[in-house]
C-alpha cells in the first residue's frame, strides 16, 4: 500500500450478515477514523440503513492474508482471503455471464 | 424497461431490463414502505380534527424545512461516507413530513391550497409547494441556513434530541396514525441522534480549529432552543385530548440528554436568550426568519410553474 | 515461503489466468501495465459518480414533488456509495482515496465528459437516468465479468442499481409525457440537448481510442467504444418511440442489411474540447469537488486527532 497521504483516515473491511444463519460475508471496504465511525459509515454505505443487521468491520492493516502469487502449496487451490474469492460472492440470479 | 424492448438480441439488453427492485437486500431509499397499511385513519372521538391537523402540518413543516436544509449537504460533505450518512437523514426526515403532510390534508381538507380544476397535484405536495412562508409551521430552527459541518451537527443533536423525546410519547398517541408515524420515526431519530452525538463528541475532542467551530456553531442555534419547548394553543388541545404531546413535558428529559452530551464534550452551556417572536409570533404561528422564504422559493418554484403538472 | 519465483513464469501465470477469464486478485502478481491501466479506469470510473452528483443534485431543492425529491435525493445518495465502492477497488491496488482525490482536484485524472453538461431543466433529472444511466449500463454490464476481482465486484453492484435508476428516469420522462403540452416540449428539448453527449460516452471511435486494445486483451474492457455505441443505439430507438420523443438525428435510421441502425456522429471536436477542459462546466465541477474537499479537511482531521487520543487512553469511542 502507498504511503498515507496525512490525515487520511484508515481503511476497513466491512463483513455483513444479510439475515440470520447466513455467515458474514465481505461486502466491500470504507474509511473511517476509528472503529465507532467505521460501523455507522458501514451501516450507512452497505445497508443503507437496513435495520436487522449484523456488521462486522475490521482494519484492513489487521487483515492477516497469503499470497497465492507466491505459490506456497499450502494456499492452493484456494488462495487469498476466502472473501476476495468471486465465488464467494452471492450474485443475484439474474445478472448473467457470472 | 422490459415492456418497451421490441427485440432482445443478446446480453446487454436483458441484463439492462433484467437486473430489478424490490429486493430486500439493495435499500435503494425509495420504496417506501407504507407504515400506515392496516392504520385506522378516522379522526378518534372527541378530538378537534382541525387542530389534530395543524398539529400534524408542525411536525410534518420541521421536517420538512430541516430536510430540505440537509439534502444541501449532498455532494457538499466532508467526505462520501458523511455525504451518504446526511442524505440518510434527510430522507428519513422527508419521509416523516410526507406521512404527516398527508395525515394534516386528511383530517382537514381545509388546509390544502386550491389548485386549478383538474389539477392532479397530490395534497402532501400541494400543502408542500402551493404554501406561502406565513403558512408554514415549523420552529425556526430547521430554517437557519446551514452553517459549517459542524453547526449543522449541533442543529441536528438538539432537534433530533428533543423530536425523538416527542415521538416516542407520541408513538401512544390515540390517533393510530400519528402513533404509526412516531413509532417509526423514533426508530429514525436513535439514529439522528446517536450520529450527531458522536460527531458533537468527536469535533469537540478533536481539534482547537473543531472544538472553535463546534462552540461558534452551538451558540449561533442556541437562540432558536427554547423555541422547541414552549407550548402552542394547538400543542395544548392536542396534547389534553390525548393525540399530541406538550412539548414543554419533554423538556426536562432532553435537557438530560442534552447536558450529557456536553459534558462528555466538555462544552459550556452557551449563555444567550431564547429569540424573540414579532408580536409574539413564532414558526408555529407562521413567524419566521428571513431564511424561510428563501428556501421556499427554491423548493417550490418547479412545482409552481406547473400547477397541472404531473411527476 | 518459497523464494521468489522467476518474473516470466509470474507472467506466464498471469497470462494463463487472463487466457482462462479467470480473474485476478489484488494480492496476485500482475504486470506494471495491467496496474497501470485499472487504476486510470477505475478512478476515472469512480471520478465520474462523484462529480456526478452535481448536475443531478443540482436538482434536489428544486424537485417538483415530494416523492421525487425523495427518489432524486436517493439516487444522488447511491452514486456516492458507488464512487465509494470504486475508490476501494482501486485501493487494492495500492493507491489511497486521497492520492485519487488529489489527481481529480488536480485534473490529472478525468471523468466521463457527460458530466461536463449543465443540467438546465429538471426534466434534465429524467433524460440523465434514461440515457446517460442507459449508456454507462452498456459500458458498465460487461465490466461485470472484468479479469479483475475486486472491479467486477463493485460493478455487480453498481449495475444493479444503475438499472434501476434507469427505469426511475424513464419513468420519469413517461409520466411527463403524460402531463402537460408544456411538458412534453420539456422532455423533447430536453432529450435533444443529451442524445449527442450521450453518445460521446462510448469514447472517441475506435480508430482514435488509444487504449482500446491492451485493455481488450486483458480483459479491462470487453467490448470497443463503437460495438458499445452501435448496441445503445438500438436499444435507445424503441424506448424513444415507447415515449414519444424523437432523437435529433436525421441520419438515424434503420438499417435492413445491418440489422442495425445507421447513425450520424457527434461533433467530436466539441467532444475533445469537453475532454480537454473547456466544456460547459469542466471548470465549475472541479471547483465544486475542491471546495467540498477543502472545506471538510478541519472535520477529517478533527475525527482523526479523537480517534488518536481516546485509543491513546484507551476509551472507547
Amino acid at each position: 500500500m502507498s504511503e498515507q497521504i496525512r490525515g487520511e483516515w484508515p481503511l476497513y473491511e466491512v463483513f455483513v450478515r444479510g439475515k440470520r444463519g447466513l455467515n458474514h460475508v465481505h461486502v466491500g471496504s470504507l474509511h473511517a477514523s476509528d472503529d465507532a465511525l467505521a460501523l455507522r459509515h458501514a451501516r450507512d454505505v452497505y445497508t443503507r440503513r437496513n435495520e436487522g443487521v449484523s456488521i462486522w468491520v475490521v482494519r484492513s492493516t489487521d487483515i492477516t492474508a497469503s499470497s497465492p502469487s507466491e505459490k506456497d502449496p499450502l494456499f492452493a487451490p484456494s488462495g487469498d482471503k476466502v472473501y476476495r474469492h468471486p465465488t464467494f460472492y452471492e450474485i443475484p440470479d439474474n445478472v448473467p455471464h457470472m | 424497461m422490459s415492456d418497451v424492448q421490441t427485440h432482445e438480441p443478446d446480453d446487454h439488453e436483458s441484463a439492462y431490463s433484467g437486473l430489478l427492485v424490490n429486493d430486500a437486500h439493495w435499500a435503494f431509499g425509495t420504496d417506501f414502505e407504507d407504515p400506515l397499511a392496516g392504520v385506522d385513519t378516522t379522526v378518534p372521538d372527541g378530538v378537534d380534527a382541525k387542530a389534530l391537523a395543524a398539529y400534524c402540518l408542525m411536525l410534518g413543516d420541521d421536517a420538512l424545512v430541516l430536510s430540505q436544509r440537509l439534502a444541501e449537504w449532498c455532494s457538499n460533505a466532508p467526505d462520501l461516507e458523511e455525504d451518504i450518512a446526511l442524505a440518510n437523514i434527510a430522507l428519513d426526515l422527508l419521509g416523516q413530513a410526507r406521512l404527516l403532510l398527508a395525515r394534516a390534508a386528511a383530517a382537514d381538507p381545509d388546509l390544502v391550497p386550491a389548485l386549478p380544476e383538474g389539477s392532479p397535484v397530490p395534497d402532501e405536495d400541494r400543502l408542500a409547494f402551493f404554501r406561502n412562508d406565513a403558512q408554514f409551521r415549523n420552529v425556526r430552527l430547521t430554517e437557519l441556513p446551514n452553517g459549517d459541518f459542524a453547526e449543522t451537527i449541533a442543529r441536528v443533536l438538539l432537534f433530533s434530541t428533543w423530536r425523538l423525546a416527542v415521538f416516542e410519547r407520541l408513538s401512544h398517541s390515540r390517533d393510530a396514525v400519528l402513533a404509526a408515524v412516531a413509532a417509526k420515526g423514533a426508530k429514525e431519530l436513535t439514529y439522528h441522534r446517536d450520529f450527531a452525538g458522536r460527531w458533537f463528541v468527536t469535533l469537540a475532542r478533536g481539534t482547537e480549529e473543531s472544538r472553535r467551530r463546534l462552540v461558534h456553531g452551538l451558540g449561533e442555534i442556541w437562540p432558536l432552543w427554547p423555541e422547541l419547548f414552549e407550548t402552542h394553543d394547538v400543542e395544548h388541545v392536542v396534547a389534553k385530548a390525548g393525540v399530541g404531546v406538550d412539548p414543554a413535558e419533554v423538556a426536562a428529559e432532553v435537557e438530560v440528554v442534552i447536558e450529557q452530551v456536553l459534558a462528555a464534550s466538555g462544552v459550556d452551556r452557551p449563555q444567550r436568550g431564547g429569540l424573540a417572536g414579532v408580536q409574539g409570533r413564532k414558526g408555529r404561528d407562521g413567524g419566521h426568519t428571513e431564511h424561510l422564504s428563501r428556501v421556499l422559493t427554491e423548493m417550490q418554484v418547479t412545482a409552481r410553474a406547473h400547477p397541472q403538472g404531473q411527476w | 515461503m518459497s523464494s521468489a519465483v522467476a518474473d516470466h513464469e509470474l507472467e506466464a501465470h498471469f497470462d494463463a489466468t487472463i487466457e482462462h477469464a479467470d480473474r485476478i486478485e489484488p494480492r496476485d502478481w500482475m504486470p506494471d501495465g495491467y496496474r497501470k491501466s485499472l487504476v486510470r479506469q477505475i478512478a476515472q470510473h469512480a471520478h465520474s459518480e462523484i462529480i456526478g452528483m452535481q448536475p443531478e443534485g443540482n436538482w434536489i431543492g428544486r424537485a417538483p414533488s415530494l416523492r421525487r425529491k425523495a427518489i432524486l435525493l436517493a439516487k444522488v445518495q447511491d452514486e456516492a456509495g458507488h464512487g465509494l465502492y470504486l475508490y476501494s477497488a482501486a485501493e487494492t491496488l495500492g493507491v489511497s482515496r486521497d492520492e485519487l482525490t488529489e489527481m481529480l482536484i488536480s485534473g490529472k485524472q478525468k471523468y466521463s465528459s457527460i458530466f461536463n453538461y449543465p443540467t438546465l431543466s429538471y426534466t434534465d433529472v429524467g433524460t440523465i437516468g434514461w440515457l446517460v444511466d442507459g449508456a454507462a449500463i452498456c459500458n458498465q454490464v460487461p465490466l461485470c465479468r472484468t479479469s479483475f476481482g475486486p472491479y467486477g465486484r463493485a460493478m455487480i453492484r453498481i449495475c444493479k442499481e444503475e438499472s434501476f435508476h434507469q427505469r426511475q428516469g424513464f419513468e420519469l420522462l413517461m409520466t411527463m409525457m403524460r402531463g402537460t403540452d408544456e411538458q412534453r416540449a420539456m422532455v423533447q428539448e430536453s432529450v435533444n440537448r443529451f442524445w449527442w453527449p450521450a453518445l460521446m460516452m462510448f469514447g472517441p471511435p475506435d480508430e482514435d481510442s488509444t487504449n482500446t486494445e491492451q485493455s481488450m486483451t486483458w480483459g479491462i474492457k470487453t467490448h470497443t467504444n463503437d460495438e458499445l455505441r452501435q448496441r445503445f443505439v438500438d436499444m435507445s430507438v424503441p424506448q424513444a418511440k415507447a415515449l414519444g420523443v424523437t432523437f435529433p438525428d436525421p441520419e438515424l435510421v434503420w438499417n435492413e442489411e445491418r440489422g442495425q441502425h445507421d447513425f450520424g456522429q457527434p461533433d467530436w471536436d466539441e467532444f475533445w474540447a469537453v475532454v480537454k477542459g473547456d466544456g460547459p462546466c469542466n471548470a465549475q465541477r472541479i471547483v465544486h469537488r475542491k471546495r467540498a474537499w477543502d472545506e471538510g479537511a478541519w472535520v477529517r482531521e478533527a475525527a482523526l486527532a479523537f480517534a488518536n487520543d481516546s485509543s491513546r487512553k484507551g476509551e472507547s469511542a
